[in-house]
C-alpha cells in the first residue's frame, strides 16, 4: 500500500506535531471522564471482589473436582492473547516493512502492555495464596534451598509472561523516548519536569538516531519469535498434560492464531473508540488501516475455523475412543452452547468481511470485533472446561458453574484494562509522532517525482 | 561525557540539512553532528556515521542468556536439589529449552537497550534544549569548536550559503 493513503490532509511536520501531542496538553473532555469514570468504578469493584476472594478463599469460585480450571485460566490465556495482537502489529509488521502499522503500533503496544497486566493477575489469584506468588521464580531460599521444577509448563509459562511482559514494556518504552522529548520542548513547569525525565534528556543527534533504529530493529527481531513462544508455551499448559482434549500437537499454532485473531479484534474496538472519541485522528487512522486489519481478523479466523476441524478430523482418524468422546462431548455434549457460539462469533461471523463494503464500515466492524471477542473468550472456555469435564472415568465427571465471584473478575478485568488504556491516551502520544514523519518525507518525495 | 562547546545552524526542511551535513563532511569537518526530530534517511551517509556496533553486543548478550540458562536449569536441577520426576533424567534438557529460550531473549533485549540508552549518553540530566523546535519540525547542525578545522567566521558563512535561518552559539552540549 502506498504512503499517500495512509495519511490524509495535507500534513506538515508541525501539523503533526501538533495533531498527536495536543492531545495530551489540553484537558480531557467530558466524553473521557464520563467513560474513565465508568471504567473506574468496574475497576475498583474488581479490586473489592479480589480482596474479597483473596480474604475468604478459592472456594468463593467455581473451580472444584474435575473441573480445577475455571474463569481464571480461561481469562488468562484470553488477555494474553490480546495482546499479542500488539507485538504483532509493533514488531511483526516493522519487520515486513508494512508502513500502515506506524499510526496504530503505540496503541497497539500499550494494548499489549495493559493486557498482559490484566492477564498477569489471574494465574496469581487463582494460586489461592496471592501473596505467596514470589514463590514462582526459583530464587536462593530458606527452605533447602527449594528450586521450582524445570520440567513444568506452568514454570515455563512463568519464565515466557514475565519475559514478554518484560520485553513489551521495554519496547513500547524505548520507541516513546523521542516523543517524550518533543513534549518536553513543547512543556512548561511540572509537565516539563516529567516529560523531561521521561525523555532520558534525549536530543536527537544523527549518532543517537542511528543506534537508535539499530536497537528497534533488534527489539522487533527479538519480539517475534518471543511472541510466537509465548502463545506456544501457554498452550503447552494444556498440551504436555494427558487429558483428552488437550493432548495435542495442534496447539501451538492454532493458540498463536487465536491468539492474533483476537488480539486484532480488540485492535478494532479500540480504534474504533478512539476515532470517535478523538476525530482528528481519523487522518492518521484511516479507514484503509482498519479495512487491512479486517483483512488479517478474517484469514486469521479461518485459520482458527481449520484447527476446529482438523481437531476433528484427527480425533475421529487416531482411533483413541477418549480422544473422539472429547469432541464429540463438545460439539453435541452439555457444554453445545459453549461449542456453538465459539464457532459461530469465529468462524462464520467475520465471513462477512469478504464484501469490501463491510470491511469498510465502522459499525459492521465493532459489532463483529465485539463478537470475536465473545467467541475467544468461549473458545478458551470450551477448550478448558469441556476437556475437564469428562475425562477418562465417568466417576470423575461433572459441571462447571460460574460463581458470583466468577463473574466478578472477568468483568472487572475490562475495568481495569479500559482505565489503563484511557489514563494512556491522554498522557502518552497516541501516535508515534518520530516514527509518523518520515513517512510524510516520503509522502512529500512521491509527490515531487510525480510532479 | 565532556560538553561541548560550538555553533548550531537550524534549517526547517529536510532536504537542506541533508545537502549542508555532507558539505561539512566533504569540507574535512570531523565533530560535527545533525539534530533531527526524526531519522532522516540518508542522514548516516551524509554525516559520515558508520554502521552501529550495537547488533554485535545483541548476540553476546544472548549468547550469554543462553550459557546462563543451560548452566542455571542443570545446577538447579541436577545438581543443587536433584530430584526424580516421573523418572526424568535429572538433566532433561528438551524440557529447559523453554525456560532457556527466554533468558536468551531477555538477555539480548535488555543489555542491547542498556547498550543503547549507554551509546546515546542517557540519561542526560538537563539537556541544553538549543530550539524546542529541534524534536518537532526544525533541523540543526552542531559544529563542535574542538574541531580542527573549526572557525567561527568561516562556519557561520558556510551556514549562510545553505541559507541557514538562525545560528545559535550553544555552549554546554
Amino acid at each position: 500500500m502506498e504512503s499517500k493513503s495512509l495519511i490524509d490532509g495535507n500534513k506538515s511536520l508541525k501539523d503533526v506535531t501538533d495533531d498527536i501531542a495536543t492531545l495530551v496538553e489540553t484537558p480531557p473532555g467530558l466524553k473521557w471522564l464520563a467513560m474513565l469514570i465508568g471504567a473506574k468504578t468496574v475497576f475498583v469493584f474488581y479490586i473489592f471482589i479480589i480482596g474479597i476472594i483473596t480474604f475468604t478463599g478459592m472456594g468463593l469460585m467455581g473451580v472444584n473436582h474435575p473441573i480445577g480450571w475455571g474463569t481464571d485460566i480461561v481469562t488468562f490465556v484470553f488477555w494474553v492473547g490480546i495482546g499479542h495482537a500488539g507485538t504483532l502489529i509493533s514488531a511483526v509488521l516493522y519487520l515486513f516493512r508494512q508502513k500502515w502499522r506506524t499510526s496504530i503500533a503505540r496503541s497497539a503496544e500499550a494494548m499489549t502492555v495493559f493486557a498482559v497486566a490484566t492477564a498477569g493477575i489471574f494465574p496469581i489469584i487463582h494460586t489461592g495464596r496471592p501473596w505467596l506468588a514470589y514463590w514462582l521464580f526459583p530464587y536462593p531460599n530458606q527452605r533447602g534451598p527449594l528450586w521450582v521444577n524445570f520440567r513444568s509448563p506452568l514454570v515455563w509459562d512463568v519464565f515466557a509472561i514475565s519475559t514478554y511482559a518484560t520485553v513489551s514494556v521495554v519496547f513500547w518504552y524505548v520507541g516513546m523516548v523521542p516523543d517524550m522529548a518533543t513534549l518536553r520542548d513543547r512543556a512548561t513547569g511540572i509537565r516539563r519536569h516529567i516529560y523531561g525525565a521521561l525523555s532520558l534528556g534525549w536530543r536527537g543527534r544523527a549518532r543517537d538516531w542511528s543506534h537508535y533504529e539499530i536497537v528497534y530493529l533488534i527489539l522487533a527481531g527479538l519480539s517475534m519469535p518471543l511472541v510466537l513462544s509465548v502463545h506456544s508455551i501457554v498452550s503447552f499448559d494444556f498440551a504436555v498434560s494427558q487429558l483428552p482434549g488437550w493432548h495435542t500437537t495442534i496447539f501451538p499454532p492454532y493458540f498463536v492464531a487465536g491468539a492474533i485473531f483476537s488480539g486484532f479484534a480488540m485492535v478494532i474496538t479500540l480504534m474504533t473508540l478512539v476515532r470517535i472519541a478523538i476525530p482528528r485522528f481519523k487522518d492518521y487512522i484511516t479507514i484503509n488501516h482498519m479495512e487491512l486489519m479486517n483483512k488479517i481478523i478474517m484469514t486469521t479466523g479461518m485459520i482458527v475455523g481449520y484447527a476446529y476441524a482438523s481437531e476433528f478430523f484427527i480425533a475421529w482418524y487416531s482411533g483413541s475412543v477418549y480422544e473422539g468422546y472429547a469432541f464429540v462431548n463438545r460439539a453435541v455434549g452439555p457444554y453445545w452452547w459453549a461449542y456453538w457460539t465459539m464457532v459461530t462469533c469465529n468462524v462464520l461471523v467475520p465471513q462477512i468481511f469478504w464484501i469490501k463494503a463491510m470491511r469498510r464500515s465502522i459499525p459492521v466492524m465493532f459489532v463483529v470485533s465485539i463478537f470475536v471477542n465473545i467467541g475467544m473468550w468461549f473458545e478458551r472456555y470450551v477448550i478448558t472446561v469441556t476437556s475437564l469435564h469428562r475425562d477418562f472415568l465417568p466417576a470423575n465427571w461433572g459441571m462447571f458453574k460460574m460463581t458470583f465471584y466468577d463473574f466478578g473478575v472477568l468483568i472487572g478485568s475490562f475495568g481495569m484494562f479500559f482505565t489503563l488504556f484511557l489514563l494512556y491516551i491522554r498522557t502518552i502520544p497516541a501516535i508515534a509522532i518520530a516514527e509518523m514523519k518520515p513517512m510524510l518525507s516520503e509522502i512529500n518525495h512521491q509527490e515531487d517525482n510525480h510532479g | 561525557m565532556a560538553k561541548s562547546n560550538g555553533l548550531m545552524g537550524i534549517w526547517d526542511q529536510e532536504k537542506d540539512i541533508l545537502k549542508v551535513a555532507e558539505t561539512f563532511k566533504n569540507q574535512g569537518f570531523k565533530k560535527f553532528d545533525a539534530v533531527t526530530p526524526y531519522p532522516v534517511h540518508g542522514m548516516e551517509e551524509a554525516c559520515g556515521i558508520e554502521r552501529s556496533w550495537i547488533p554485535y553486543v545483541t548476540f553476546v548478550a544472548g549468547t550469554l542468556g543462553l550459557l546462563f540458562g543451560l548452566w542455571f536449569t542443570w545446577w538447579v536441577s541436577a545438581v543443587d536439589w536433584p530430584i526424580n520426576v516421573g523418572g526424568k533424567p535429572m538433566w532433561s534438557l528438551p524440557a529447559f529449552v523453554p525456560v532457556i529460550f527466554e533468558l536468551t531473549i531477555l538477555f539480548a533485549a535488555l543489555i542491547s537497550v542498556g547498550t543503547l540508552f549507554a551509546a546515546c549518553s542517557l540519561p542526560k540530566h538537563d539537556p541544553v534544549v538549543v530550539d524546542p523546535d529541534l524534536t518537532s519540525h526544525k533541523f540543526g547542525l552542531f559544529i563542535d569548536e574542538k574541531d580542527p578545522k573549526f572557525d567561527a567566521i568561516q562556519v557561520e558563512s558556510l551556514m549562510h550559503d545553505h541559507g541557514v535561518e538562525k545560528i545559535h552559539k550553544v555552549e554546554g552540549y
